[in-house]
């Protein structure tokens, strides 16, 4: 997950500082050096760390933080406000045209995911606006990087208008405008050549396809991983381009991503995507307070809510609200909540999204396999109605008979069934607001008082939205 | 002055044709790298009027700031601070002698049994397994060594084990096209280990110099793909007992701290042998190599300094070296 090794280090630079009463000046000296080879090691550019560490101390050591009476809180907020500062202040909406189409061009390095993103954007835009997109081929020097984006705009149901590789890219984009016109494409997303920004004659090619495409959006889409070149990159590529936005890719793997710090304050170009898996679906917007939430190791509560909330079936919601007040949660509402949490996105993604569980040493070696959902559901599913609706049932034979039906050994089976006994005391005590048992659950329990005020604050949110439900239900019913 | 006669001595060698193309290429592909790393350094030295501790968080800063790695950086200016105390060096020229000799040294010790040849079977068929994330240039790389293989006289197999990322295998193919080689290769989405097995069973009864396996980029903390890799590597070893002769992490010279978790998690799979280190010719630094040649100790052996067939250049640390110090050798020997 991105940021993690970040959010560490600034929880361990903090950690001191929650246990005394009173912040001294060589106490924001220490935690002012992690925070600034913290922000280094993450790959924050140079510049990016001097200024923002500045900043920070300036205002850390204001009279008001030092006769606070939790200097460590106001430290984070200090930090935290200044991140999101830094970061830009609110997600930036893509740009539309007043006219279609539309124009977006993908800039970028070689390698950095430009022709992956094309084809998740041309997916983002069909989902959220019902967009008929039109795709430009205008990368005719790799080898192949045409068939890919004809692959990648055939699984997401795209068009490409592609000219081979022996025609100028000037001359493709010319003519794959005139065709969207006929069509009445509303989107059109140029794909080009990766190259590097001090290339002379291909930056010009790209001045020139700008002058010709005239185009809304100019996407730079850099790789999350990259080092300090990144400003570098970003800065080459926005002197010669005036880019609209960017969009950071391979946020799915271990890197610290402060190339999403840096780049934002060195061109002052919003980051508007993050590209998050190899799925076509696994991009997503880029929200600064969040991820300034997510470094500072609060967990990403609003995107686990918001993406809660947007899988949530009410209705669903409802019934098992219903059974978990008559404390008669089944099999059945356990398959259900597997496919909520499921379609959510891949278990360890989730699970890190939780305050206080993004730097519990337990996560490093926790890995949940994709397909243990499946298996699990594959054993509900080989019981009969009756046992789904009665656990109690379940003795060794039926163990048996359900473990041949699923092919799975007979401990998995068991395994599951204690999963379920403890999801449904869970399930109950969340109900009754008491999260003792959840903390057990979680290894070591949610350490911190961040973590605690994060996790009230969910089961707030999610008390509010059962009342919600309840006297909707109510309504409903009279 | 001991330390010029020991860059001298390990320069030496190749000073009267020292601008041979060769060495022309490196020096061109490491301008820029060399004057981020050294304009800095000589900007840190004209700011510094004594040496004192905020010089030496300055100069920790800066390495970290040039990729180094942080424990690399912590390393150098402890012991910068050391020899800075033991040889009395007040002035900043003096210091500035006394830090170059250190990287020069540093460079020299983590690469003293290193080794930055690739290596061949001695009979039958050699396999090169190529690994890496993600966008960081594996094809490619193939393509070009495909090609001067190729040109040395062996015969050459390409294995199109990328299944998985559009029209991955095309792109594979074309260079097998461009370089006249044949390329195995199954249609998308199909089994890579099964491919793999064929390439090894075609390169044994085509009697095939040189294989080169190409797999789908992933990033390291997948550990399901991880493990396909694995597999991979053990179709290898069961039908080549000796193969792969070299497992090959292809790494991009931008990326930044995130090259060593990379290669760390890399390594523990597939028990990376060497590195190329791609894209070189754009990268702001070089200190990326520093890093993971003192916490890896996994050599480096080939480069990619640009885009052309020929841009693929076996990896010679001291060339490096002297492209990366060259104008700060230079300026303290002025005065």
């Amino acid at each position: 997950m991105a940021f993690e090794g970040l959010s560490e280090r600034l929880q361990k630079a903090f950690a001191g500082l929650r246990r005394k009463g009173k912040v001294t000046e060589a106490d924001v000296r220490d935690t002012m050096r992690e925070i600034r080879l913290a922000l280094l090691e993450a790959d924050v550019n140079f510049g990016v760390v001097k200024d923002f560490v500045k900043s920070v101390r300036d205002k850390a050591l204001g009279a008001e933080v030092l006769e606070s009476l939790t200097p460590g809180q106001q430290i984070i907020k200090i930090v935290n406000d200044e991140l999101v500062a830094t970061m830009g202040e609110a997600a930036v909406p893509l740009n539309k045209s007043p006219h279609i189409p539309t124009i977006i061009m993908m800039v970028g390095l070689q390698g950095a995911g430009k022709t992956t993103t094309v084809g998740k954007l041309s997916k983002y835009l069909i989902e959220t606006q019902k967009a008929r997109p039109l795709l430009i081929a205008a990368d005719v020097y790799r080898p192949a990087a045409i068939d890919q984006l004809q692959v990648v705009g055939q699984s997401v149901g795209v068009p490409v208008f592609e000219m081979g590789t022996d025609t100028d890219p000037r001359e493709i984009v010319r003519q794959g405008l005139a065709q969207a016109d006929l069509q009445h494409n509303d989107y059109v997303i140029i794909d080009t050549a990766g190259r590097l920004q001090i290339d002379e004659k291909l930056m010009t090619e790209l001045t020139d396809i700008k002058a010709i495409a005239q185009p809304t959006e100019i996407l730079l889409v850099v790789d999350s991983m990259t080092g300090q070149a990144a400003t570098d990159v970003a800065k080459g590529f926005n002197d010669q381009l005036d880019l609209t936005g960017v969009v950071l890719t391979k946020l799915d793997g271990d890197t610290r991503g402060g190339a999403a710090l840096s780049i934002r304050k060195v061109t002052g170009k919003p980051i508007k995507f993050i590209g998050q898996g190899e799925k076509m679906d696994a991009l997503d917007v880029f929200y600064p307070d969040r991820m300034a939430n997510r470094i500072l190791g609060m967990g990403d509560m609003l995107t686990l809510i918001d993406k809660a909330q947007k899988n949530f079936d009410e209705k669903q919601a409802m019934e098992v609200a219903e059974k978990i007040k008559e404390n008669s949660f089944d099999f059945n509402d356990f398959l259900d909540q597997m496919d909520q949490v499921s379609s959510m996105g891949s278990f360890d993604e989730i699970m890190k999204m939780i305050p206080g569980l993004a730097n519990n040493p337990a996560m490093k070696n926790f890995h949940v396999d994709p397909k243990d959902i499946a298996h699990q559901k594959a054993i509900v599913y080989s019981m009969t109605p009756a046992e789904r609706e009665d656990p109690d049932l379940l003795n060794p034979s039926r163990r048996r008979r359900i473990a041949a039906g699923a092919g799975r050994p007979i401990v998995e089976v068991n395994r599951m069934i204690k999963q379920f006994n403890q999801s449904k005391q869970m399930m109950s005590q969340m109900y009754k607001g008491n999260f003792a048992g959840m903390e057990g659950m979680m290894g070591g329990g949610i350490q911190g008082r961040l973590g605690k005020m994060a996790m009230n604050n969910m089961i707030r949110k999610q008390k509010k939205n059962k009342k919600k439900r309840l006297k909707n239900v109510k309504r409903f019913k009279s | 002055m001991g330390l010029f006669d020991r860059i001298k001595q390990a320069f030496g060698g190749s000073s009267p044709e020292a601008e041979t193309p060769a060495v022309e290429k490196y020096d061109a592909g490491l301008e820029k790298s060399r004057s981020t790393f050294g304009e800095r350094l000589n900007t840190l030295f004209a700011n510094f009027r004594t040496v004192d501790e905020d010089f030496f968080d300055d100069l920790e800063e800066m390495l970290i700031g040039a990729d180094v790695g942080y424990e690399t950086a912590v390393r150098l200016s402890d012991e910068l601070r050391e020899s800075v105390k033991l040889h009395n060096a007040k002035k900043p020229e003096d210091v500035a002698r006394v830090i170059v000799g250190k990287l020069v040294d540093l460079y020299g010790e983590a690469g003293a049994q290193e080794d930055n040849t690739l290596h061949y079977a001695t009979s039958g068929p050699t396999v090169f397994l190529f690994v890496g994330v993600n966008g960081a240039g594996k094809t490619t790389t193939i393509g070009k060594l495909a090609h001067q293989l190729q040109a040395e006289g062996k015969s050459v197999l390409l294995a199109a084990a990328d299944t998985f990322r559009a029209a991955a295998i095309e792109q594979l193919q074309e260079w097998g096209r461009r370089d006249n080689v044949p390329v195995v290769a199954t249609q998308a989405g199909g089994d890579p280990a099964a491919v793999v097995y064929d390439a090894v069973q075609r390169a044994k009864a085509d009697q095939v110099d040189v294989l080169l396996v190409d797999t789908a980029g992933r990033l390291q903390n997948k550990v399901n793909l991880m493990k396909e890799l694995d597999k991979i590597k053990r179709v290898i070893v069961r039908e080549l007992p000796d193969a792969p002769q070299e497992v090959l992490l292809v790494l991009d010279a931008t990326t930044g701290q995130n090259a060593l978790s990379q290669a760390k998690e890399f390594n523990q799979t597939t028990s990376i042998s060497g590195i190329v280190l791609t894209k070189l010719d754009g990268s702001g630094k070089g200190g990326i190599v520093l890093a993971i040649r003192n916490e890896l100790h996994v050599p480096v052996k080939l480069v990619g300094l640009g885009e052309g067939m020929d841009d693929l250049q076996a990896f010679d640390p001291n060339k490096f070296v002297y492209g990366l110090f060259k104008g700060l050798i230079d300026v303290p020997a002025d005065d």
